[in-house]
């Protein structure tokens, strides 16, 4: 990488302030325009007929009928996606789940689709099409599903990573374990051991925007795909690969997102919608109903976590342990994995040992949800940490902060930590004055910390300079929370110029060089430094057309603020040339001035945060009430304070829900209960306090500002924090989540019946 | 030389050595000498694995140097959200 990424500590003048960020005004008079938003003339509507069984071999499908309706314009199957991954065993999966081959996986799963005219044709088609299914056994508890006697999911599965290869199938996929010492000599040192259980339910990310795309394939063998994702170079990937084509033949288009959180970083229905196109010619626009968002997209693992934690009576802690069990739905996945090797990630610990397990379930394939498994692993190990501190008598932040993991500690999951922000976040919560504010009767105050690796990736920018001055910034990386601003205050930073004469766009992918998608939250970090090496670059240009302007050398110009200067005494009769003033000449000193970076973006600093919350309990009802909510996080660096605030707040938002209410409910006939907004309950204004934040900045030192990603930590602390406030409020010790009234109420009513 | 610590999975594919000893200046050499004497890695090289060089978890710049005495720690590549 010809670009020095090194934390460079200068002084700012853009970055850190908060301007209205470029799209904002489009989104809230609802011109901005999101995946459903895109039509085509001569459109087709095309859905998708779904398996209403948990697990179903299928024996035949019969799309005859549906193809004589006057009206549709193509029936597809799995034999319309035929298997084109040459032994890619994760973008099987994917095909596997985007239409079912020979078995239904999972209630939702899809086995046919349509095109037609208009939306009732195509929902008439969807009925006229005749599957035969031949009904197996089924099993949706992650527990359940990792016993012996459970019915195989794929009997070609072995568990991996255990000493000797077993003999049996299981839908255990992965065994896999971290940590370092003798947590059995640890835990003889102890005085006092916590050891309890803990599950947590499965949640959809859910997204405000169903996945939506139209797509057109033309006859020559070229396509367009307009999309809402999260990674329209990785959809571009994903549908060219699964559909046998080059990847340059297809331009993906990437719409405002609606919110994605993980949900969106793979393909789910676009290959579909595709196919549909390729078979009848047309354009093929597809939406997602609610209900299929629910059934068939993006949930996060349901878990079942065990942990043992011991200390001395001084607060050290001297082992620690967890077994984690994460269902994956029906495919292989690593989500065990990351909890294992995130669970005790904040602490310095001698002895730890931690297990994951992937297990497979007739549900929907598992997706990445907003730091994908921390928030579970962090309940279990926060909650026990609480009870830890408070059996051996010590306040709880006082604890954490004796354990802290700090610039030399060995993580959990191996390396050796540089700068990190944990213990930090701990003195700023110990003297916030949240945690000295009182409370009533029937409230409690927890608070818990989090941790997230953040990741950097492939990242590619372009930045042109227009003759009247002004600088448009094209990025690949799909703008999920406020990054056109913060990159064109980079930009504006870099090139010594106001933020107003910056334009960002995401530019699609036939426009610009291959981007990884936006996750890990890598956008602002990978970009930024893409769009740094950018504008450096094309100041390089500005540089040496200055100097052609004034006929001398271009090693005696320099770039300051937004001008070149003239350097030494020989010029000293020479003005500044604003970026302006070159750019008008641009024509005449050489045409366009650009500056274009390619680059991996490695290097991310891990991220911590450590939430307070205040919730009152209903001791007649469970009900619950989040009265105060504080997040203290690590930013590295804050470009655009505003929207890191933003992601913070969201975090919290959606940990609450998750800690309270939200849950996939199936029944005994594995067909899920509550596909939609009004029986899964996201949390809602009314629902939340205003979340008050507080950003550290302990800078990143692989970024030239300091930048650490800011968008998943924010989401692993709440289950925990709310967990601890919930258990102190009503006086028992909550260990599953969601924590929704009747579980309060049961576990209040458990002890009142013990006391008696 | 760089001695490299393999996490817990990926140690049983190096024969149970959770410790090895590479002579490597980068880390595609560090693959490119991984795979030839522990065949077994090699799916997993091509599936993708993160190198932590002092701490800093590096996913795809292969062309990174390994510092004398640095702590080389393989860990598998994460998805995110």
């Amino acid at each position: 990488m010809n670009f020095d990424p090194r934390f460079s500590g200068r002084k700012f003048t853009s970055v850190g302030t908060r301007p209205i960020r470029p799209d904002g005004i489009d989104k809230v008079t609802g011109r901005a325009r999101y995946g459903a938003d895109f039509n085509m003339a001569g459109q087709l509507v095309g859905r998708i007929l779904r398996s209403p069984h948990a697990h179903a071999r299928i024996v035949k499908i019969d799309t005859s009928k549906a193809e004589k309706l006057a009206g549709v314009k193509a029936v597809i199957t799995a034999a319309d996606l035929p298997d084109l991954t040459d032994g890619d065993a994760a973008m099987y999966d994917v095909l596997d789940n985007c239409m079912a081959r020979t078995k239904a996986l999972y209630d939702g799963h899809a086995v046919a689709a349509v095109a037609a005219v208009d939306a009732r044709t195509a929902r008439q088609a969807l009925k006229l099409i005749e599957v035969e299914y031949e009904l197996l056994p089924h099993v949706t508890d992650v527990d359940e599903a990792a016993k012996h006697t459970a019915p195989l999911i794929n009997d070609t599965i072995f568990t991996e990573g255990l000493e000797e290869k077993p003999v049996k199938p299981s839908n255990v996929t992965k065994r896999s374990q971290f940590g370092h010492g003798d947590v059995h000599q640890g835990f003889g040192h102890a005085d006092f051991i916590v050891e309890r259980s803990f599950k947590t339910e499965q949640t959809h990310q859910g997204y405000i925007e169903p996945h939506a795309c139209v797509a057109n394939f033309s006859s020559d063998g070229t396509a367009d795909l307009w999309v809402c994702t999260q990674g329209h170079f990785v959809y571009r990937q994903h549908c060219a690969q699964l559909l046998g084509m080059e990847a340059s033949k297809l331009r993906v288009t990437s719409s405002e997102i609606g919110g994605g959180f993980g949900g969106k970083t793979h393909v789910w229905a676009e290959p579909v919608a595709l196919a549909l196109s390729r078979k009848a010619g047309r354009p093929v626009k597809l939406v997602m109903t609610r209900d299929e968002v629910f059934r068939a997209s993006g949930p996060t693992s349901a878990t079942s976590i065990d942990v043992k934690i011991g200390a001395r009576k001084d607060g050290t802690i001297t082992a620690a342990e967890a077994t984690l069990r994460y269902s994956c739905g029906p495919y292989a996945g690593s989500w065990a994995e990351i909890g294992a090797m995130t669970a005790f990630a904040c602490y310095k610990l001698d002895n730890v040992k931690t297990v994951g397990y992937e297990v497979l379930v007739n549900r929907p394939k598992t997706a990445a949800y907003r730091a994908p498994s921390a928030p579970m692993a962090a309940f279990a190990v926060e909650s026990a940490v609480d009870e830890l501190a408070k059996k051996i008598g010590m306040d709880p932040v006082d604890f954490r902060i004796r354990n802290a993991a700090q610039e030399g500690t060995r993580s959990s999951y191996g390396p050796v930590y540089g700068p990190i922000g944990i213990g930090p976040t701990l003195e700023a919560v110990k003297s916030h004055p949240h945690m000295k504010a009182p409370l009533g009767k029937n409230q409690g105050r927890g608070m818990a910390c989090g941790f997230w690796f953040n990741f950097g990736g492939q990242t590619c920018t372009d930045l042109n300079i227009g003759m009247d001055g002004s600088v448009s910034l094209a990025v690949g990386t799909v703008d999920v929370g406020g990054s056109r601003a913060s990159l064109s205050l980079v930009a504006a930073e870099e090139l010594g110029i106001d933020y107003a004469q910056v334009k960002a766009i995401v530019a699609d992918t036939s426009s610009l060089g291959y981007n990884d998608m936006t996750d890990g939250s890598r956008g602002t970090f990978s970009s930024s430094m893409a769009t740094i090496s950018a504008a450096r670059n094309a100041i390089k240009i500005l540089r040496e057309r200055a100097a052609q302007m004034w006929d001398i050398a271009v090693d005696d110009v320099v770039w300051e603020k937004g001008h070149a200067i003239a350097k030494g005494e020989k010029h000293g009769n020479l003005g500044k040339l604003s970026l302006k003033e070159i750019a008008v000449e641009s024509g005449k000193t050489g045409g366009p001035i650009a500056g274009h970076s390619e680059l991996v973006a490695d290097g991310a600093g891990v991220s911590f945060a450590t939430h307070i919350c205040d919730i009152e309990v209903d001791p007649e009802t469970g009900a619950t009430r989040v009265l105060r909510y504080t997040v203290v996080q690590d930013a590295g660096k804050a470009v655009h304070p505003t929207y890191v605030e933003g992601q913070y707040q969201g975090g919290a938002a959606q940990g609450i829900g998750w800690a309270l209410n939200e849950e996939y409910i199936y029944g005994k006939d594995g067909r899920l209960q509550n596909p939609g907004f009004l029986d899964y309950r996201i949390p809602v204004c009314s629902d939340l306090p205003m979340i008050d934040t507080q950003i550290l900045e302990i800078p990143n030192p692989n970024h030239p500002y300091g930048v650490r990603g800011v968008g998943e930590t924010s989401i692993v602390p709440p289950l925990a924090a709310i967990a601890n406030a919930v258990s102190n409020a009503a006086g028992v010790r909550m260990t599953h989540i969601p924590m929704s009234p009747p579980r309060i109420l049961a576990a209040i009513e458990a002890v009142r019946e013990w006391s008696k | 030389m760089v001695e490299v610590t393999l996490w817990g999975s990926l140690a049983a594919t190096a024969g149970g050595n959770s410790k090895v000893e590479i002579e490597a200046k980068d880390i595609r050499e560090l693959f490119r000498k991984l795979a030839e004497q522990y065949p077994g890695l090699e799916p997993w090289i091509d599936q993708g694995i993160a190198v932590a060089i002092d701490g800093t978890i590096y996913r795809d710049t292969w062309s990174k140097k390994l510092p004398e005495g640095a702590e080389i720690f393989l860990l598998p590549r994460l998805a995110g959200g």
